[in-house]
């Protein structure tokens, strides 16, 4: 490289010279502006990201704002009034009150720590609290048939509301299910889809058959 | 960032310009100490070992600073390449590597024995199925658990289920891995995992049908065809792998032993009732199936006996 050899620079001439960082980001600014806020400012701003991505939820399209901002509120919510809903549903409920919820709450956590585990071991690119996020949001519709559940089961608990309560679940299964696998299942290579659906199937299939074997007591 | 050496740079022991506020703040602070002791020092006894320029102190001040630096750069780089090299769940990925023919190529074998037992057979080394496997039976498992209306004292429904099925799959076959490195047959830790895991297939079809068609002859059947096709294979291809006759019937013997006995455990232990069965077998006029609710760790001895007693009365 023949034009590279006049290059240098001699050891005595000091190399100086202004070094300014852009002020692009208003980053430090933010932090204190959103440290004087008022609390109810921050709250709201909080509960509109979740009521965001419940809305999401509801209607599955390929948008990636469920997983930029991941945040595990809603999850929280949904998986504590699945499992206080859930509760007190057995035969002798003075021992099985306190187990219920925690079987509950570690079923839904372990479930979906082991699914993101394998999706991560399958090659996905979806980051671990993302995959969290989404497993977490889309047990909604769950809690949703929950919550139709426990109404039909006052009105009755025969044949009909069984076939009820069955239909209700299934098609909230398929709707949690359909739902986690548009958001997940993108981020596998395309034909080890399957290997990442299956286990996604087998949690909120577990999640359903406990919601709908469950009777008041 | 240094490259991690232990020369201390010597030019930049007077840098007193410091970078941020901490340093500043401990400049000043220890200038002032400095300042006092000096103060004292002076009104004192004049024993100063070394210089009087911004003293010895002020030189040992920066050189700890330094040393303590570079200790703390050090410490960090290592704990985090420990980190990276075995929380990295890397590890695992090798095993993970299949795809959904392979994995259903696999479940279909798992119920074929092989003829040729004179060659090593190959097995898979992989996590995937046998993990699925697994956790199916749990899920099995709880399904059955739930109809039955089984209820377990000192635990949770799925804390057992769970526990059963990770404990069978890990603990028989670090037991199998044992036996197989004493009778010296060629298997590794992994494959001895999937052999196994994917061996429960066999077990998920026969608790799924079983759990939900109660008859005690269809249970049997099960157990004995598609149980036993399962266990020809794993038996199969162990015996492929181990060379002389004690140490295969050893392998053999065991693990076809603790594979049906896990079989007829699960379903006995977590479905039928204990009562039901005593009443088909001693009486014609037996009362339909009653399904009362029980403690697990008070029956599993009744269990036990009477499952002994059924097997003795049909052979």
């Amino acid at each position: 490289f023949p034009g590279l050899a006049d290059v240098s620079i001699s050891q005595d001439i000091p190399v100086e010279g202004e070094i300014t960082v852009p002020v692009g980001s208003h980053s430090p600014d933010e932090d204190y502006s959103t440290l004087d806020e008022p609390v109810k400012d921050t709250i709201m701003r909080d509960l509109k990201a979740v009521g965001k991505k419940f809305v999401h939820v509801m209607y599955p399209k390929k948008s990636s704002a469920l997983l930029r901002d991941w945040d595990l509120w809603g999850p929280l919510v949904l998986c504590v009034s699945l499992a206080l809903m859930l509760q007190g549903g057995s035969a002798d409920s003075k021992d099985d009150g306190g187990p219920q919820f925690a079987e509950v709450f570690v079923i839904i956590w372990f479930g979906a720590v082991v699914i993101t585990l394998n999706s991560k071991l399958l090659g996905g690119t979806i980051s671990f609290f993302q995959s969290l996020c989404v497993l977490g949001y889309c047990v909604m519709p769950l809690t949703v048939a929950m919550l139709v559940c426990r109404l039909v089961l006052l009105a009755g608990a025969g044949t009909v509301s069984f076939i009820i309560r069955l239909i209700v679940v299934g098609a909230m299964f398929g709707w949690s299910t359909l739902a986690s696998t548009a958001f997940l299942a993108d981020s596998q290579p395309p034909n080890r889809k399957a290997l990442v659906v299956y286990p996604i199937f087998l949690f909120y299939f577990v999640i359903s058959w406990m919601i709908l074997t469950f009777t008041p007591q | 960032q240094g490259g991690g050496s232990a020369v201390i740079d010597m030019e930049n022991m007077d840098d007193t310009s410091g970078s941020s506020f901490e340093d500043m703040g401990e400049m000043h602070q220890r200038m002032k100490e400095e300042e006092e002791e000096e103060a004292e020092g002076e009104a004192g006894a004049g024993e100063e070992e070394d210089g009087e320029f911004l003293g010895m102190k002020g030189l040992r001040g920066q050189l700890g600073r330094q040393v303590a630096d570079q200790m703390w750069q050090v410490g960090k780089r290592q704990a985090s390449r420990a980190f990276s090299l075995y929380a990295n769940i890397d590890i695992l990925r090798p095993y993970f590597d299949v795809e959904p023919v392979q994995v259903r190529a696999r479940l279909l074998e798992s119920m074929i024995p092989v003829k040729m037992i004179n060659f090593p057979q190959k097995i898979a080394g992989e996590l995937y199925g046998p993990l699925m496997l697994v956790f199916t039976l749990v899920a099995i498992l709880l399904h059955g658990m739930k109809t039955s209306d089984t209820i377990i004292r000192e635990g949770t429904l799925m804390g057992t289920a769970i526990g059963t099925c990770f404990g069978y799959w890990l603990g028989v076959s670090s037991f199998m891995y044992f036996l197989a490195y004493l009778c010296n047959a060629q298997i590794t830790m992994v494959q001895m995992l999937s052999l196994l895991g994917y061996g429960l297939f066999g077990h998920c079809i026969t608790l799924f049908v079983t759990y939900n068609i109660h008859f005690h002859s269809l249970f049997y059947i099960f157990w004995l065809v598609v149980g036993g096709l399962s266990t020809l294979r794993m038996v199969a291809v162990l015996v492929s792998r181990t060379v002389g006759h004690t140490q295969r019937l050893i392998l053999c013997g065991t693990l076809a032993a603790l594979h049906m006995l896990f079989l007829l455990y699960l379903h006995f232990a977590y479905h039928k009732v204990v009562e039901g069965i005593l009443d088909t077998l001693e009486g014609p006029n037996m009362p339909p199936f009653q399904r009362v609710a029980r403690d697990i760790p008070l029956v599993s001895n009744a269990v036990l006996n009477t499952t002994a007693k059924a097997i003795a009365l049909t052979l």
